[in-house]
């Protein structure tokens, strides 16, 4: 898994949490709650998304980490389990 | 043969505009099936049918705008017979035309043999997802989205309807665009609603500050325990608590009309859910005082994604017996609500907060929430208020029985 598709699971995990957003620009380092109005309830859907498409065990102290487009992706792709694996 | 009928969802709707069918001529629908997507001033409304039976006529086509109890499509009993002639019918103007304030003659002689097309291409719609801004879109350039063809990852949005609308030469868009929900009527809705409260209702407000450190400790050590995918926020236990407290307080509970209140004895709590660029929905929880944490949760988690997308159902727009207006994390100390009529009474929460707190003759800092209660004098009183407030304080400081 390379970062676009990385990118390209975290961004999904967002529109399908938030289908109204769906088509806007991400700005990549702007937090989610200041950028769309997300609230704790978008956060923890968010989250769960991620988890269920990616593998990756979120603990609720890392919350923060994922707050924004580049923290996700950046967490993502550090505690992503089997990196090169996935070469297809 | 029944009538199916534009319904109103709310005291203040007037119209809606058809925007899908999902259940065509020919179909079996069931209680609770929801046969069309209708846009009103709250967004876009699922609408469910409450009878049991075959779907035999659209009478109204997509884009059609019609006032609430104007018969949209009829529903043939289980048994019932039909005249060959009336079967199955799909109004013209889906099929040929896109004019969304033509009024569509059903003419099933003309439409019959374009039945199976259209039924095809609209599974196919069905199947597609459509982004809230697509299918708004879609209905300003009075396009029918079973014509539309899906983008990549299999979904219509604003460039695909924005393509198919370059090659379909319609007619001019009816308004500008306000993005997936029309933000500037739903304003509207909440105005009238809100005026009228405020002019009607004697509303009183009575506050409550809760320590509710150990209810928010007790979470962070149950999240701890539970994966990812079950932890709960504090809006579950704190609708909850809300809902066990309002059993209490009947008078609290239910809806008043015609100058008489009717207490509910069911608890179905509607959830003030505000919307990224200002519109507000307060969709119903039913029988929240009777859900684990766990399936509260998911309602909620459900529910919340769907007032945003403009995906609710007609039920939850109507179902409500009292509104939890939360703020939530990181907002305001407290709020002072408008009674949504015909509710007798909402609760509004401010944000949690670390405050100076005295505990047993000494200054400790706690996490503190500010609970209002609005009523109406009609109904009840400041005494129903403040019962309610001290035994939702009980409630939230026992987290374990919620």
């Amino acid at each position: 898994m390379n970062d676009a598709d990385i990118l390209k699971l975290v961004t999904q995990a967002l529109f399908s949490v938030a289908p109204d957003l769906q088509g806007e620009p991400i700005a990549a380092d702007k937090t989610f709650r200041e950028q769309f109005e997300f609230d704790s309830m978008d956060f923890l859907n968010f989250i769960i998304t991620l988890h269920k498409a990616s593998g990756v065990e979120i603990p609720e102290k890392d919350y923060p980490h994922l707050q924004s487009l580049s923290g996700a992706v950046s967490y993502i792709r550090e505690h992503k389990p089997s990196l090169g694996d996935n070469a297809a | 043969m029944i009538d199916f009928k534009m319904p109103s969802l709310g005291a203040d709707m007037e119209a809606g505009t058809l925007v899908e069918w999902f259940k065509h001529p020919g179909e079996a629908v069931h209680k609770g099936d929801v046969v069309a997507l209708v846009e009103t001033q709250k967004g876009a409304i699922e609408i469910e049918v409450f009878n049991e039976g075959t779907l035999v006529e659209h009478r109204i086509p997509v884009g059609q705008k019609v006032p609430v109890g104007t018969v949209i499509a009829r529903i043939a009993g289980p048994g019932e017979k039909l005249d060959e002639q009336e079967q199955f019918v799909v109004p013209s103007a889906s099929i040929v035309e896109l004019k969304p304030e033509s009024i569509p003659q059903a003419e099933p002689s003309k439409v019959a043999p374009a039945i199976a097309e259209i039924e095809m291409k609209t599974a196919a719609a069905a199947r597609a997802m459509v982004s809230p801004a697509g299918r708004r879109r879609a209905g300003e350039l009075g396009l029918d989205l079973s014509h539309i063809a899906p983008g990549r990852a299999g979904v219509i949005g604003l460039a695909e309807v924005e393509a198919a609308a370059l090659h379909a030469h319609t007619l001019p868009p009816a308004k500008p665009a306000h993005g997936g929900l029309d933000l500037a009527e739903m304003r509207k809705a909440i105005a009238a609603a809100m005026s009228r409260s405020h002019r009607d209702i004697p509303h009183y407000w009575v506050s409550h500050a809760i320590d509710v450190t150990r209810l928010m400790e007790w979470l962070e050590a149950e999240n701890a325990r539970r994966p990812l995918t079950q932890r709960l926020l504090y809006a579950a236990p704190l609708l909850k608590a809300v809902a066990l407290a309002i059993k209490d307080i009947p008078e609290l509970n239910g809806h008043f009309g015609d100058g008489v209140f009717n207490s509910s004895g069911e608890v179905h709590v509607g959830i003030a859910t505000a919307l990224r660029g200002g519109g507000l929905v307060a969709p119903a929880i039913r029988d929240v005082d009777k859900l684990a944490l766990s399936s509260l949760m998911e309602k909620l988690a459900d529910l919340v994604p769907r007032a945003r997308a403009g995906r609710l159902r007609s039920s939850e727009m109507t179902d409500a017996t009292i509104t939890l207006s939360n703020l939530g994390e990181a907002s305001a100390d407290s709020v002072l609500p408008l009674i949504y009529p015909p509710q007798v009474a909402i609760v509004g929460c401010g944000s949690i907060r670390p405050r100076p707190w005295a505990v047993g003759g000494a200054i400790a800092v706690r996490r503190v929430l500010t609970v209002t209660v609005a009523g109406d004098h009609r109904v009840n009183n400041g005494r129903h208020a403040g019962q309610f407030l001290t035994r939702l304080e009980t409630l939230l400081n026992s987290p374990e029985v919620l």
